[in-house]
């Protein structure tokens, strides 16, 4: 399992310097991490955080907006018609609720059909591990600089330390 | 439907426009979705404006976090009614955040124009008191041109959060959709504002 200090510096590493989001559980501890350094902006939904990553992006910032993946729901429409129309990039981490239908039920339908949803988007998307994650956030920085457009990093529980709720 | 008893007074959308960028210098511009940014386009084409074609909602957000990362940068908002009451939570985070760089102007006609004027809530919920009450630090409603003026001269000269609440009349100016691609838009809007490219 990887520190949520050392994922906060890695995604620093590659030059995100811009984060909001709205809470989860499993990105519980990469939220207090941000907080503590006075780096994170908490959003009231989700549409609301992709459209302050836009503003941010096109004020020269790297942006990461950090979510649960019933939030992707929300921020469809932005995602849509205003990323990928303009071609604003930003960082999504997306924490996967739902995996493989353990979960609560209101997660069973998203956590079964985002990546589906994400190709059908053509929102460029990868399931991070502790294992493969300097590769992973190489790969996002990369896509995010080449396509200028969202790109999305699924969080499964476990991956990154959180806090108890 | 009852006649406004200040209709006889107000001006349009796209005359109130005019007077706000007369007042403007190089102070970047979101421009919400719909005849807004095309009116905008037509009046003033400058390379600080960045015209939404969709994403109805979020203008404020998008302009809160360019607020948020240029700090030294004036930013305002040009926004409608239908649009803030489709947004209204982001409201509370500007209200919470206070931006000192954010003047947020809305056009209330009270009616989504772009789509045959149906009537939107704003004639009921003012929405002016639901920025003050939110936390927005300096709230205005004007009509008239000069008061138009004259509040976002002060405003642009303000710590704020600002919002200034324009009541406007129904009337669309004949402008068509904004010549420009997306993405050029916001290549440059990234240069007028100095962001690296």
């Amino acid at each position: 399992m990887i520190d949520s200090d050392d994922f906060v510096k890695a995604l620093r590493d590659i030059g995100c310097d811009f984060f909001t989001g709205v809470p989860d559980t499993i990105l519980g501890g990469i939220i207090e991490v941000l907080s503590r350094q006075r780096l994170y902006t908490p959003s009231v939904r989700e549409d609301e955080a992709v459209a302050m990553a836009a503003g941010a992006f096109l004020g020269g910032k790297v942006p990461v907006v950090l979510m649960q993946n019933s939030g992707l729901g929300n921020a469809l429409n932005v995602l849509m018609s205003l990323h990928l129309i303009y071609l604003i990039p930003c960082v999504l981490i997306v924490s996967w609720r739902g995996f493989e239908g353990k979960d609560a039920p209101e997660h069973v339908v998203m956590g079964q059909t985002m990546p589906q949803l994400m190709e059908t988007l053509r929102i460029p998307h990868r399931t991070a591990s502790a294992e493969t994650m300097t590769d992973d956030l190489r790969w996002t920085a990369h896509t995010f600089m080449d396509q200028r457009v969202p790109v999305a990093l699924f969080l499964k529980k476990g991956v990154v330390k959180t806090i108890q709720p | 439907m009852s006649l406004r008893p200040e209709e006889g007074v107000m001006q349009s959308r796209s005359q109130a426009m005019r007077a706000l960028f007369d007042v403007l210098s190089d102070q970047p511009v979101i421009i919400c979705n719909g005849f807004p940014s095309r009116e905008a386009h037509k009046i003033q084409d400058r390379s600080g404006n960045f015209y939404m074609i969709g994403s109805m909602g979020v203008a404020a957000s998008i302009g809160l976090g360019l607020a948020l990362a240029k700090p030294d940068h004036h930013v305002v908002v040009f926004d409608g009614d239908g649009n803030v009451l489709m947004g209204m939570g982001t409201l509370s985070t500007i209200g919470a955040l206070k931006p000192g760089n954010l003047t947020h102007v809305v056009f209330d006609n009270e009616v989504y124009g772009t789509t045959g004027n149906q009537p939107s809530y704003s004639r009921l919920v003012r929405l002016d008191h639901v920025a003050k009450a939110a936390g927005y630090v300096n709230v205005e409603r004007v009509w008239e041109r000069e008061d138009v003026v004259y509040e976002f001269k002060t405003m642009l000269n303000t710590k704020g959060p600002n919002f200034l609440l324009i009541k406007v009349n129904e009337q669309i100016e004949d402008a068509g959709r904004v010549a420009l691609d997306p993405p050029d838009v916001t290549k440059r809007f990234r240069d007028a504002v100095g962001s690296a490219s």
